[in-house]
C-alpha cells in the first residue's frame, strides 16, 4: 500500500477510530464508511451523523499469508467482512484467534488496534480491529 | 449507429519477458495486428489503449500519445483507457463506440502491462489500487483475500468445494498448453493445485492468475468497410458494460457479480441471443472461483452449479461450452490491461478458425467478459462471423 499522508488519515480518525458513520434520514438506511450522498434517495436523502455500536457478526473471513507492503511482518492474519448491527459491512482484521477458530456467523466487536506503520520513521496508522465474542 | 467489426488481431508472447519493456511488447502486438488486416498505417485516424498502473509498474503515464509516438502514428489521436483488470475491455468498447458513431473510420485498440519490473509485493499494492484503497487495502486486504472472502460464501451458499475451483485451473492449464503464446505451456494436475499453498484461505496459489508481461491488439473498422481489409471480419454484435460499489463489501451479494449480470442481460438483448447460442467464452478467471461465479452470471449455468459443472468438465474444450480456450486468465497469464483485448483476440481466432490446436467445432458466436477489481466494473462483448 503507497504510505498515506497525514492529511488523508486525519480526515479518516473518526471513523477509523471510532466507527463514526451516516444515516440516511429519508430512507432510514445506514452507512459506514460515512457517504455524503445516500445512493438510493440521491437529492432526497438527508444525510446524518450515525454512531456505530461496534457489535456484529462474521460474514465472510480469510487468512492472509502474505501481506502487502506495510504488512509484511503481520502475515498471517485473519481478514474478514463483518456485518455490524446496524445493518452495514466492512472490511477488517479479527485479532487474537487463528483462522481455525472463525466461524461465519461469530459475533464480534470492535477493538481499537495498530494497522500498520509507514516506514520506521514514518506514521502509526490506528483503526479498528474486531475479536469474537461468542461463538 | 454503424455496424463494427475486427479486421485485424495480434498478441506478444505472454509471460515474463525480461528481455522486452513496455513499448517492445505493444510494437510487437501491434505490428501482427497491422499486418493481419494488410493496413499501411495512413488508414488509422484513432488509438485506444488500456492500462491499468503503468504509473506505479514502470513509472510511466500518458500512454496514449507514448504508443502513438512508438508505433509511429502521430499526429492520430490516441487516449489511454483505465478500468482496472477490465482496462482492455473499456478500451475495446471505446473503439467500438468511436467506430459505430462514425467518429472514426479505422481504430488500433491496444491493451498491455509490464509486470515483472516491479517486485512483486510492490506489483501486489499497485493492484490493490483495483480494490477501495481507503477501506479494503488499509486494513490488510489483498486481490486473493477479497477474491478469498467470495469464494468462502459460495462454498457457505451453494456446497462449492476447493477442489471444484481447483478443477477449473487445471482445464485451463489445459488450454493453455495448446496456444503458443500462453504464460504456462504446462498441463497441471488436481494435485498440484490441491497440494500447493494457500494464499488467502480457501485460495491457493494455483487457484490464482499469474503475474505477467504482455500486449495485444485488435484493429476495429466499420463492417461496410471490412471486406476490403480482411478475408472474415469479424462483427462485434454486442458490447454492454456495467458498474458497482468499488468495496466488495459494500455489494449486496457477494456470491455473483450484479455488474456482471447487469451488462451480461444488455449483451443478450443488443445480440439478440441467449446464453444457449453461446459457442465459446472468454470468462474473467483472475481467481478460479472468479470463473465459477462467471459462468453462472453469464447464464451459462445456474446459480451455484458452476462449481460442479467446472468439475464435471462441461466447460472444456468441446464440451457444453468451451470457457477460455486461450488459457484465460489462469493459464494464458494476465497481463492486466492486456487482458480484456487479449480475449477479443482469442474470440477472433476462435471464429475464424484459426485457433490450431484448441480450436473449438462449429464455433459461430463467441462472447468475451472483463471484470475491473472484485467486480466494480464489467464488460460484455459478442462477436459473430460477418
Amino acid at each position: 500500500m503507497p504510505s498515506e499522508n497525514l492529511a488523508i488519515t486525519w480526515r479518516r480518525l473518526p471513523e477509523r477510530y471510532r466507527l463514526a458513520g451516516s444515516c440516511c434520514e429519508n430512507c432510514r438506511t445506514n452507512y459506514f464508511p460515512t457517504r455524503k450522498l445516500c445512493p438510493k434517495c440521491r437529492r432526497k436523502g438527508k444525510i446524518a451523523p450515525k454512531q456505530f455500536s461496534g457489535r456484529g457478526k462474521v460474514y465472510s473471513f480469510t487468512e492472509v499469508s502474505s501481506g502487502p507492503v506495510g504488512f509484511e511482518l503481520e502475515a498471517p492474519y485473519v481478514l474478514a467482512i463483518v456485518e455490524l448491527e446496524e445493518g452495514p459491512r466492512l472490511t477488517a482484521q479479527v485479532v487474537g484467534i487463528s483462522e481455525k477458530d472463525v466461524k461465519i456467523g461469530d459475533s464480534v466487536e470492535m477493538v481499537f488496534r495498530k494497522i500498520m506503520e509507514d516506514s520506521p520513521e514514518g506514521l502509526i496508522h490506528y483503526g479498528y480491529k474486531f475479536r469474537i465474542t461468542k461463538k | 449507429m454503424r455496424k463494427v467489426a475486427i479486421v485485424g488481431v495480434g498478441m506478444s508472447k505472454f509471460g515474463e519477458e525480461w528481455t522486452r519493456g513496455f513499448r517492445d511488447m505493444m510494437i510487437e502486438a501491434g505490428s501482427r495486428a497491422i499486418a493481419d488486416c494488410n493496413l499501411h498505417g495512413e488508414e488509422i485516424d484513432g488509438i485506444y489503449v488500456g492500462t491499468m498502473a503503468p504509473g506505479s509498474l514502470v513509472g510511466q503515464e500518458h500512454i496514449g500519445a507514448l504508443v502513438a509516438d512508438s508505433m509511429g502514428l502521430t499526429p492520430v489521436p490516441a487516449t489511454r483507457v483505465e478500468a482496472a483488470c477490465a482496462s482492455g475491455g473499456v478500451a475495446l468498447r471505446s473503439g467500438y463506440m468511436a467506430i459505430a458513431s462514425g467518429m472514426h473510420d479505422c481504430v488500433v485498440v491496444g491493451g498491455v502491462e509490464k509486470m515483472t519490473d516491479t517486485p512483486g509485493n510492490e506489483v501486489a499494492s499497485a493492484l490493490g489500487g483495483a480494490g477501495d484503497q481507503e477501506w479494503e487495502l488499509f486494513m490488510g486486504a489483498t486481490f486473493p483475500a477479497i477474491y478469498a472472502l467470495m469464494a468462502r460464501r459460495h462454498m457457505l451458499e451453494y456446497g462449492t468445494t476447493e477442489e471444484q475451483m481447483a478443477a477449473v485451473a487445471v482445464k485451463n492449464h489445459a488450454n493453455s498448453a495448446k496456444n503458443k503464446y500462453a504464460h504456462f505451456q504446462n498441463e497441471i494436475t488436481l494435485d498440484t493445485v490441491m497440494k500447493s499453498k494457500y494464499v488467502a484461505s480457501p485460495l491457493k496459489l494455483f487457484d490464482c492468475a499469474p503475474i505477467t508481461d504482455g500486449a495485444a491488439v485488435a484493429v476495429l473498422m466499420p463492417l461496410e468497410k471490412a471486406k476490403k481489409y480482411c478475408e472474415q471480419p469479424i462483427e462485434i454484435v454486442a458490447s454492454a458494460q456495467a458498474s458497482d460499489a468499488l468495496a466488495l463489501h459494500s455489494r449486496t451479494s457477494m456470491t455473483s457479480l450484479r455488474a456482471t449480470q447487469v451488462a451480461a442481460k444488455k449483451a443478450y438483448e443488443l445480440a439478440g441471443i441467449t446464453p444457449k447460442d453461446v459457442d465459446i467464452v472468454e470468462v474473467h478467471d483472475c481467481f478460479t472461483i472468479a470463473e465459477i461465479m462467471a459462468i453462472e452470471d453469464l447464464g451459462f449455468f445456474k446459480k451455484g452449479e458452476g462449481g460442479k459443472a467446472s468439475a464435471e468438465g462441461k466447460t472444456a474444450l468441446n464440451s457444453e461450452i468451451s470457457v477460455n480456450t486461450s488459457g484465460g486468465l489462469k493459464g494464458c497469464g494476465h497481463p492486466v490491461g492486456a487482458t480484456g483485448v487479449k480475449q477479443a483476440v482469442e474470440v477472433v481466432w476462435q471464429l475464424r478458425g484459426k485457433a490450431e490446436g484448441r480450436q473449438v467445432k462449429d464455433c459461430d458466436v463467441g462472447m468475451t467478459h472483463n471484470v475491473g477489481g472484485s467486480g466494480a466494473t464489467s464488460v460484455i462483448h459478442v462477436m459473430k462471423r460477418a
